[in-house]
C-alpha cells in the first residue's frame, strides 16, 4: 500500500520532464541471504534536475547511490535485485561495461579523495582513461573542468603542483572538475559537504547548482537545509524504504507522510 | 575527588620512571656495543680496506675489497629476486585475495617463514641448489638472501597497502578505472614511501646475514666474479677471521663489523626519512 502510493507519487511529481535514471522495485543485499538494504525503491532521477536523497542514517540513501554506478561491485556479497534504467538500459545487468558506465555516471565522495599527484594530473588522469587528447587539447580540457568546477582561478598558477596540497573546499571542487572532465551524464554526490566548513559548503552548494541544467545530479545530504536549498526534488528514506518522493517544495512544505513530517521537523524518534 | 589525585599523580610517576629506567637499560647495552664497535674497527680503516683482498694468516696488511663486494653483489641480486616476488604476493594479500581462504593461508605461511630461522633458510637452499650442484656458489647465496627477503616485503607490502584509505580506490573505480589501474597507479603511488621503506628495511635485514650463506656462498679468498663458484661476504669473513688466533685478521673482523653496521645503519635512516616524509608527496 505504502509502496504503491509512492510510486503513484514518483509518476505524478515532474512528469513533463524526461527521466534520466528510473529505479524501478530495487531491493538491495549486503550479504547472500542477509537483510534488505534497500526494500523495493522506486524513483526516477529527472534530466538536467538535482534530487536529493534525506533519511536518518542507516536509510538506505548512500546504498541507493552506491546502486546508481554499481560502486557495491567492488564488494564481493552484495547484491541489487531489480531494474535501474539509463535511457531504458538496466543498469544492474551482469555483462554491461562497468568501467564505462562509471565514465557516464560519475561520483563525488564524502571525503575529499585527490589521487596522490598533480593538480593538472588529478584531472587529465580521467580523461586518459577514454580518449587520446594531443597536449594542447588536453591542457584545454583540464582548464575547462576546473573552470566548470569553479576552481580555475585558484589552481592556475600551481597546476603541477600536488592535488593533496589544496584545502578541503579546493580538494572536493578538484574531484568534481575531475568527474566532469570525462563529460558524465549523471553525477552523484555522497555527502560531499559533510566533511567541509560552511563556507566551502556554500561554494560546493554553488557549484551544484551551476551543474544542473547540463548533468542530471544526485546527492545524499543528512542536512535538511542544503537538500532544501540544492534539490529539486527530494526523495524522503526510511529503513531501506522510499517513503516520499516530490517536488522538494511540496516535500519540504507539505509532506504527505507523518514520518517524513517528523523527520524535517526535527521531531524523529 | 581532589584527595585521590595526590595518590595517582605518585603512581603516575612510578610507572614512569620504571619505563625510563628499562629504556635506560636497554639503550645502555647498544651504545656499549657501538662504543665497542667502533673503538676497535675504525683503528682498523684504511684505504687498503676498501682495495685489498683478503689476507693469509700471518701475512700482513689486505683488506675486504672482495668481500664488500661479494656482499654488494648477492645482497643486490637477492633483493632484485626476492623484492618484486614478495611486492606481487604482498598486493594480492591485500588488493586481491584480503578475506579469501587462499590469502588466509598465505598470510600464515609468511608469517612463519618471517620469524624462521635464517639458519634454516641455508640448509634449504643447501639442500636444493648446493648439494645437486655439488659445490657452493653465489648464485646459492643469492637465493638463499632472496628466500628471505620475500616474507620481509611480502608483509610490509600489505600492510602499507592497507594503509591507503578505500576511498581512494573508490575514488578510482567511479572514474572508470580498471583494478589494475586504481592498484598500480593510484594504490603504488600512494603507498610509495611505504613500500621503499620495505624494501630497504629488507635490504638491511640480509645484508648482515650470515647463517645462510655459511651454506651456500661459503667464501673465497680471492677475488671471484664467477657466480657459479663460492663468493666471499662480510658476514662469514667476519664470522671466521673473529674466531681465527690471527691478530691482523680479527682487527679485519672488526673494521668489517663497522662497515655493515655503518651500511646497515644508512639504510634505516634513509627509510626513516622516506617513511617521515608525508605518503604521497610529488
Amino acid at each position: 500500500m505504502d509502496m504503491a502510493s509512492s510510486n503513484l507519487q514518483a509518476e505524478a511529481a515532474g512528469a513533463a520532464l524526461r527521466d534520466k535514471i528510473v529505479v524501478k522495485s530495487l531491493d538491495f543485499y549486503y550479504a547472500p541471504g542477509g537483510a534488505k538494504a534497500l526494500k523495493s525503491v522506486s524513483l526516477p532521477l529527472k534530466l538536467g534536475k538535482v534530487t536529493a536523497f534525506i533519511g536518518p542514517s542507516g536509510c538506505g540513501k548512500s546504498t541507493l547511490l552506491r546502486v546508481l554506478n554499481r560502486m557495491y561491485d567492488l564488494y564481493p556479497g552484495q547484491h541489487a535485485e531489480g531494474e535501474v534504467l539509463m535511457d531504458g538500459e538496466n543498469l544492474l545487468d551482469p555483462s554491461l561495461d562497468l568501467n564505462l558506465l562509471r565514465s557516464r555516471v560519475g561520483m563525488v565522495f564524502q571525503k575529499p579523495t585527490p589521487f596522490p599527484m598533480s593538480i593538472y594530473d588529478n584531472i587529465a588522469f580521467g580523461v586518459r582513461l577514454y580518449e587520446k587528447l594531443p597536449k594542447s587539447e588536453m591542457d584545454g580540457r583540464v582548464e575547462q573542468a576546473l573552470k566548470k568546477a569553479a576552481l580555475w582561478n585558484e589552481v592556475k598558477d600551481k597546476l603541477k603542483s600536488s592535488g593533496l596540497g589544496l584545502s578541503g573546499g579546493q580538494q572536493q571542487r578538484l574531484c568534481i572538475a575531475r568527474s566532469v572532465a570525462i563529460r558524465p551524464e549523471v553525477i552523484l554526490f555522497d555527502e560531499p559537504t559533510s566533511a567541509l566548513d560552511p563556507i566551502a559548503t556554500a561554494k560546493i552548494e554553488e557549484l551544484i547548482d551551476e551543474l544542473s541544467g547540463d548533468y542530471t545530479l544526485a546527492i545524499v545530504t543528512h542536512s535538511m537545509q542544503q537538500a532544501a536549498r540544492v534539490s529539486d526534488f527530494t526523495a524522503f528514506m526510511y529503513l531501506g524504504e522510499m517513503i516520499e518522493f516530490d517536488d522538494t517544495k511540496k516535500v519540504f512544505t507539505t509532506p504527505r507522510d507523518k514520518r517524513t513530517q517528523d523527520y524535517i521537523t526535527g521531531r524523529f524518534g | 575527588m581532589a584527595s585521590i589525585y595526590p595518590a595517582r599523580r605518585r603512581r603516575n610517576s612510578m610507572w614512569m620512571s620504571l619505563s625510563v629506567a628499562a629504556a635506560a637499560f636497554g639503550l645502555t647495552w647498544l651504545f656499549l656495543i657501538l662504543a665497542v664497535l667502533f673503538w676497535k674497527g675504525l683503528a682498523g680503516i684504511s684505504p687498503d680496506v676498501f682495495t685489498q683482498m683478503t689476507p693469509p694468516p700471518g701475512s700482513p696488511g689486505g683488506g675486504l675489497l672482495n668481500a664488500i663486494a661479494g656482499s654488494l653483489i648477492m645482497t643486490v641480486i637477492g633483493v632484485a629476486v626476492g623484492a618484486p616476488l614478495g611486492m606481487l604476493a604482498g598486493t594480492y594479500l591485500a588488493e586481491y585475495g584480503k578475506h579469501s581462504r587462499l590469502a588466509f593461508v598465505v598470510r600464515f605461511i609468511n608469517d612463519i617463514l618471517l620469524s624462521a630461522p635464517s639458519i634454516v633458510i641455508g640448509l634449504f637452499v643447501y639442500e636444493i641448489i648446493v648439494a645437486p650442484m655439488g659445490h657452493f656458489s653465489g648464485f646459492a647465496g643469492a637465493v638463499a638472501l632472496a628466500i628471505l627477503v620475500i616474507p620481509v616485503v611480502v608483509r610490509t607490502t600489505e600492510d602499507m597497502l592497507n594503509l591507503v584509505p578505500n576511498t581512494l580506490r573508490e575514488a578510482g573505480a567511479a572514474l572508470g578505472m580498471p583494478r589494475s589501474t586504481v592498484i598500480q597507479r593510484i594504490a603504488y603511488r600512494a603507498a610509495r614511501a611505504g613500500l621503499v621503506t620495505g624494501v630497504l628495511l629488507a635490504t638491511a635485514r640480509v645484508s648482515g646475514e650470515t647463517a645462510p650463506l655459511l651454506f651456500t656462498a661459503l667464501n673465497n679468498q680471492f677475488w671471484s666474479w664467477n657466480f657459479n663458484q663460492p663468493i666471499s661476504s662480510l658476514p662469514v669473513v667476519i664470522f671466521q677471521f673473529a674466531l681465527s688466533p690471527y691478530k691482523d685478521w680479527q682487527q679485519l673482523a672488526w673494521t668489517g663489523a663497522l662497515i655493515i653496521t655503518l651500511a646497515i645503519l644508512a639504510l634505516s635512516v634513509t627509510a626513516r626519512t622516506l617513511s617521515a616524509t608525508k605518503r604521497g608527496e610529488a
